[in-house]
């Protein structure tokens, strides 16, 4: 593959480290989360959900998580996809809206019910909803919804997503990409924080 | 939309077989071509509405599932499959997806031969006390379901303190950052149905 492996790149991983050596023992599962981080932002066919889209949202997503390096990542991408630039703004005001902890919400009702969570329901605010138009609206709620409490989704989101414009496959792709860097920010940060441990480890071995 | 008429949803987490009913239209098995099935990797797969419904985008379903069988099965070296199941069923009880929970409780139940003590999470939840290692483990992947993300050098320490080395510890973060990617698709595209 051509493309540098983006979660060596987010993570700070250099070849020939350690944390590449046992990255390599699982080949398969590196070389397929690049692929699917390929496929998610370089697709074959952009038809049901544009590039500019997927940009916008995996920009919010990660900005929710506080990741500010890897926001970074995704900000430029969006910055740099046709159509993309003019979204920067509103994504990133709206991320500031959005933030709170998760995951929270729902169970059924019944014996679960004593564990529901409390939480905010984000909504884009009115001002910025004709800069992101119908169907950004609907993908920033649902995301939204996706990052911080992913047990109320319902039958109901999925209509919203339809209403908005959002075709059955554009909404699976749309999911897939929200969940995939709910993967991705999650693997990056786990290597980013064993690899400072082993720093410290190598330190504290050389009296350092 | 699909008919949810006949969905029985379980309303307490279980290790008990469930089904899975989609929300919005899977792809019909008879329209599926060669480029379906080979995102569905296992022809098989073609049986399950799940599947059906995440082939209609072939290439993202294709690279999510063997990045999903490397980290699960490749058990050649690294963490014991028993405990990669712990990382996922801890994980989805956090979250909340009780259809991920049943799946991978069950697979960590025959890996290890502690169903009791499986149960036990799936009851009381990620606070139960699993012995040193386990709740390691657990931990762990609660630290990292959360948002923000709350996993830290602590972890690392505890997970090391259990007798997990490095590349284990690697096989735990693989796990349960997966299984944010998985309980995302499985709570939000359908629901589960007894």
């Amino acid at each position: 593959m051509d493309t540098k492996d983006i979660i060596d790149t987010l993570a700070g991983i250099e070849p020939g480290s350690s944390l590449d050596a046992i990255r390599g023992r699982r080949l398969q599962a590196r070389d397929n989360a690049q692929k699917s981080y390929l496929s998610l932002f370089e697709p074959i066919d952009a038809g049901d959900f544009a590039l500019a889209e997927r940009a916008a949202v995996a920009l919010f997503v990660i900005g929710l998580h506080r990741e500010p390096t890897m926001a970074g990542f995704y900000r430029a991408k969006l910055a740099a996809t046709a159509d993309g630039a003019r979204l920067v703004e509103a994504v990133d005001a709206e991320i500031a809206r959005g933030e709170t902890s998760g995951p929270y919400g729902a169970f059924p009702a019944g014996p679960l019910s004593v564990e529901n969570k409390a939480g905010l329901i984000y909504r884009v605010s009115a001002e910025r909803k004709p800069d992101l138009g119908d169907r950004l609206v609907a993908a920033l709620e649902h995301a939204h919804l996706l990052v911080f409490r992913p047990r109320d989704a319902a039958a109901a989101d999925m209509k919203a997503l339809l209403a908005a414009g959002w075709s059955n496959t554009g909404i699976v792709t749309f999911s897939q990409l929200v969940a995939f860097l709910s993967f991705q920010v999650r693997t990056v940060t786990g290597l980013r924080v064993l690899g400072a441990s082993l720093g410290r480890t190598a330190n504290a071995a050389a009296g350092t | 939309m699909s008919a949810a008429s006949n969905v029985n949803p379980p309303v307490v987490f279980t290790q008990d077989e469930l089904g899975w009913v989609s929300w919005i239209d899977p792809l019909p098995e008879a329209e599926l071509t060669e480029r379906h099935f080979a995102g569905l990797v296992d022809r098989s797969r073609s049986k399950s509405e799940y599947f059906r419904l995440l082939v209609r985008d072939p290439e993202v379903l294709e690279a999510r599932t063997k990045t999903d069988k490397d980290i699960f099965y490749n058990v050649a070296d690294g963490l014991p499959r028993a405990e990669r199941e712990l990382a996922a069923a801890a994980t989805s009880r956090y979250n909340g997806c009780i259809y991920c929970a049943s799946v991978h409780a069950r697979f960590a139940s025959t890996y290890s031969k502690r169903r009791d003590d499986v149960q036990r999470l799936l009851d009381e939840g990620v606070g139960a006390d699993l012995g040193e290692r386990w709740n390691a483990v657990v931990k762990a992947s609660v630290a990292l379901a959360a948002t923000p993300i709350a996993f830290g050098p602590d972890n690392i320490d505890e997970l090391r303190r259990a007798g997990l080395d490095d590349a284990e510890i690697v096989d735990v973060i693989n796990g349960a950052s997966f299984f944010n990617w998985a309980n995302r698709l499985m709570l939000s595209l359908g629901e589960p149905s007894k």
